[in-house]
């Protein structure tokens, strides 16, 4: 396998992460991988927090290379987007916790610049009804 | 508080600008927005009330009957509704049917986004054929997300009132106009 920087995407956020890549599997040293996204991997599986997955089953998920990132998306139930001959990847938001956040009615927060460069997060106006619009040029 | 899909503040600025507007008006280039809150085409409103709760969820709008041909959506209704709820706190839905109205996200509507997400990246670093690739896998995932779809085509150079969203638009209408029915009972 050769050692490449990955591009990892996590969500939108961009991080250079050191992998391993050999035909269509990317692999992760597991510091790095904790560095990059706070999840160990623990005796009792991946680690992030309070919350524990359990890996047993999956032979394949670590080897000397590191951990497969197909299979610790797989696990999480993250999608993951590759290009393996850009040296990139995106592992996006999984569908069920969304759902979750959807289905508890609190509004997700988050944080834009606005048309002048200056930050808002949604949270900012606590106290105030928002309609939010989502619109576009197209 | 308006959030413009668009890939880079200039595409919006004509509009925010003779809008000249009070309210905070962000740039979602990278569809964050679109993402946290499942949204699938333009115009997409939420009502959010004092405490950050969702009373209303994400519904077609429109502030004006400019596209009302086109559309066959009536501003009326929704702006009362508004006015009702800014003014005298008329609340439109219970919390079980804003749940029932809630459209939610599909693995691959997820993995869509993914994909989507690596192509623009991509794209700003000059990988223009690799994005490429991306946007037409994100597309394939969610034939009928505008904002996965449509969204991708100023990116990719298409025009996005042309002949690629004639075929699109031609495929939605096929399967039904899925996702474009304004939330019912507006009481």
């Amino acid at each position: 396998m050769a050692n490449v920087n990955l591009l990892l995407l996590d969500e939108t956020r961009a991080l250079t992460v050191p992998a391993s890549i050999g035909g269509a599997q990317v692999r992760i040293a597991p510091a790095a991988l904790q560095d990059a996204l706070g999840w160990e991997l623990k005796p009792q599986g991946l680690c992030k927090d309070d919350l524990c997955v359990p890996a047993h089953g999956r032979n394949d998920l670590v080897t000397g290379d590191g951990i497969d990132l197909a299979g610790f998306a797989e696990l999480l139930r993250r999608p993951l987007a590759i290009d393996v001959d850009e040296r990139a990847a995106c592992l996006g938001a999984c569908a069920a916790d969304r759902a979750a956040q959807m289905a508890s009615l609190n509004a997700p927060d988050f944080t834009l610049l606005d048309w002048q460069g200056q930050p808002h997060s949604l949270s900012d106006y606590r106290g105030k009804k928002v309609l939010l619009v989502a619109y576009a040029s197209w | 508080m308006t959030v413009a899909l668009d890939q880079c503040v200039d595409d919006p600025r004509p509009y925010i600008e003779a809008a000249a507007p009070t309210h905070p008006s962000l740039i979602d280039s990278e569809h964050v927005v679109a993402d946290l809150y499942d949204m699938v085409n333009v115009p997409t409103v939420v009502w959010i009330d004092e405490r950050g709760r969702i009373v209303r969820p994400n519904d077609v709008a429109f502030g004006s009957d400019q596209f009302r041909d086109l559309t066959g959506i009536d501003s009326a209704p929704h702006l009362a509704a508004l006015r009702a709820w800014v003014k005298e706190n008329k609340i439109p839905f219970t919390p079980a049917e804003a749940r029932q109205r809630q459209m939610l996200p599909t693995p691959e509507v997820q993995l869509a986004r993914a994909e989507f997400t690596l192509a623009w990246h991509l794209h700003q670093a000059g990988k223009v054929d690799a994005a490429e690739r991306h946007f037409v896998r994100a597309g394939e995932l969610a034939p009928f997300d505008f904002t996965i779809r449509r969204g991708s085509m100023p990116i990719r150079g298409l025009d996005p009132m042309g002949a690629p969203f004639a075929e699109m638009y031609g495929e939605w209408i096929q399967a039904g106009r899925p996702y474009y029915v304004p939330l019912k009972a507006e009481s």
